[in-house]
C-alpha cells in the first residue's frame, strides 16, 4: 500500500499543520515523544530526547506504561523466543530511573489461551518492579472459554462487569478498560456490544469535561483497515460518548506496529508486541507474523510509557523498541 | 446436522480401526474398495483464508479444515448449525461428517472476517 493517509490523515485541521509530521513520526516509528505546551502540540525523537538529556522532558504527575501482544507460547519462525524477548521488555522497565506507577496490558498475553501459557507469563511479570498491572484481554487469550481463565487470573484488582470491563481512576485521570474480543460475528470487526455500550455511557456521565480520558482495548478503537479486521464495528459509538471531554488517549494493541491518528481532542495509539511484528496495513497477502531478519527482530519490538501532568491537554506518549 | 469427531476419542477410532482391520484380513481380498464416505473434502486455511471458499459434499462424507498459518484459526457454524471446532494452531486439523443438505455459513471466531461456505447435497 503506497498511500497511508487515509490513516494519517488530520481530519479535523485546527490550524496545526500535524498532518505532515504525524505521518513521518507515525511510520518513523519506535520513538516520539508527544506533548502538548501552550496548545501546541510538539513532537521529539529519542533521539533528540538523548542529546539533550532527560530534563528536557516535562516533569509528570502520572507515568504508565503500556506492553502489549506478548503471544506467549508462540514458536514460529518470526520469534522462536517470544518469553525472551519479553523478558528483555521487562528488564527495560526495571531499569527506567522512574518506574511506571503501572502498567497495562493490552491483550493477547498469551498465543493460544493454554493455563501453562498464562502461568509462563504469570511467573515472568512477577519479576517487574511495577507490581500494577492492568489488562484487557486479547482474542488470543478467550479462544475456547469465551475468556474464563483470563477473567480468573487478570481482573482481581478491578471492579470488572459484563466480559470484564471497567474504569478507575488515578491522579485525576479516568482509565476505562473495554473488551472487544468476544462475541464476534460472521464476516465483522472487533465487538463492544450494547451491555458494554451502556456501561460506557453510565460510566462517564457524571465526569467534568476536563478529566483527561485514557481508553484502552486490544483491537483498535478505531478503523485502521478493515479488510484485515483491525478495527472495532462500534466503536464510534462508545467515541461519541467521550465527544465532549477535553483530552482522549486510546491506546491499542492487535496489529503490533505503531500506528498514531489525532482526531479533534482524541489521539488514538497502537503500541509493538513483545514477540513479533505484523505486517503494515496491506503491504502482504495477510496479516500473519511479518519474518525479519534476526538483527532487526527487536528494533521492531517495543514498549510505550505515557505520562501525563496536570493541566496540560494531552499526554506524552513515547515509543521505544527492544534494540 | 453434522455431527462431530473429537480428538479425544481418537482412542476409539483406534481400536475400531484394529477391528476393522482384522475383519478386513478375515474378508480377503474383496476388502479395500473406497466408498463415498472415504472421499477426502479438506478445506485449506492459509493466508486468513478457507480454500476452497465454498465445498460442495454429500451427505454422510467427512470434511477436514487444516490450517496453514502462523496464527491460530477456528471453524465455527453462523447458527451453531454444528459443533466449533478448538483452536487449531499450526497444521492441526478438525474433522466433522456431513450430516442433512442443505447451506452451512461458517467463520473463524479469531478473525471473524474469515468466512467459507459448505454445501451438502
Amino acid at each position: 500500500m503506497k498511500d497511508h493517509e487515509h490513516i494519517l490523515q488530520n481530519i479535523e485541521q485546527d490550524g496545526i499543520d500535524r498532518r505532515g509530521f504525524l505521518k513521518c513520526m507515525a511510520w518513523a516509528g519506535t520513538g516520539v515523544l508527544w506533548t502538548v505546551s501552550g496548545g501546541v502540540l510538539i513532537s521529539r525523537t529519542l533521539a533528540q530526547i538523548a542529546k539533550v538529556g532527560a530534563s528536557s522532558l516535562p516533569a509528570t504527575d502520572l507515568s504508565f506504561l503500556q506492553i502489549s501482544d506478548s503471544h506467549i507460547g508462540f514458536n514460529k519462525e518470526a520469534n522462536k523466543d517470544v518469553t525472551e524477548t519479553f523478558k528483555i521488555a521487562l528488564d527495560r522497565i526495571n531499569a527506567m530511573p522512574t518506574p511506571p506507577s503501572f502498567l497495562i496490558h493490552t491483550g493477547d498475553i498469551t498465543q493460544l489461551s493454554k493455563p501453562e501459557e498464562f502461568d509462563t507469563f504469570d511467573q515472568l511479570v512477577k519479576t517487574c518492579r511495577t507490581k500494577d498491572v492492568f489488562y484487557v484481554p486479547g482474542e488470543h487469550d478467550v479462544l475456547n472459554d469465551g475468556g474464563k481463565i483470563y477473567r480468573d487470573r487478570y481482573l482481581k484488582s478491578v471492579e470488572a462487569k459484563g466480559s470484564g470491563w471497567y474504569s478507575f481512576n488515578k491522579n485525576g485521570v479516568h482509565f476505562i478498560g473495554l473488551v472487544n474480543v468476544l462475541n464476534l460475528q460472521a464476516g465483522g470487526l472487533g465487538q463492544l456490544g450494547e451491555e458494554q455500550l451502556d456501561w460506557l455511557k453510565d460510566d462517564v456521565k457524571d465526569l467534568g469535561a476536563d478529566t483527561p480520558i485514557v481508553v484502552f482495548a486490544h483491537i483498535p478503537l478505531w478503523t485502521v483497515y478493515p479488510q484485515w479486521g483491525w478495527g472495532t464495528s462500534d466503536s464510534e459509538r462508545a467515541l461519541g460518548f467521550l465527544k465532549r471531554f477535553g483530552s482522549v488517549t486510546v491506546l491499542n494493541g492487535h496489529i503490533h506496529q505503531v500506528l498514531q491518528k489525532i482526531e479533534g481532542n482524541v489521539t488514538f495509539h497502537t503500541a509493538m508486541s513483545t514477540a513479533f511484528p505484523q505486517p503494515a496495513p496491506g503491504a502482504a497477502a495477510s496479516p500473519g507474523p511479518m519474518k525479519v531478519p534476526a538483527e532487526k527482530l527487536r528494533g521492531m519490538l517495543g514498549l510505550t510509557t505515557v505520562q501525563y501532568k496536570q493541566g496540560n491537554t494531552a499526554l506524552a506518549v513515547v515509543d521505544s523498541n527492544l534494540s | 446436522m453434522m455431527t462431530f469427531i473429537r480428538k479425544n476419542i481418537k482412542a476409539i477410532l483406534l481400536i475400531s480401526l484394529v477391528v476393522l482391520n482384522f475383519c478386513v484380513a478375515a474378508l480377503g481380498d474383496d476388502a479395500g474398495v473406497a466408498t463415498s464416505s472415504d472421499k477426502k473434502n479438506t478445506v485449506e486455511i492459509k493466508e486468513f483464508a478457507f480454500n476452497p471458499p465454498t465445498l460442495k459434499v454429500k451427505a454422510g462424507e467427512k470434511i477436514t479444515w487444516i490450517n496453514r498459518d502462523e496464527e491460530p484459526h477456528t471453524v465455527v457454524s453462523v447458527g451453531k448449525k454444528f459443533q466449533k471446532s478448538p483452536a487449531l494452531d499450526t497444521d492441526q486439523e478438525f474433522t466433522i461428517t456431513a450430516g442433512a443438505p442443505g447451506t452451512y455459513e461458517y467463520f473463524c471466531s479469531v478473525h471473524p472476517k474469515m468466512i467459507g461456505t459448505i454445501v451438502v447435497e
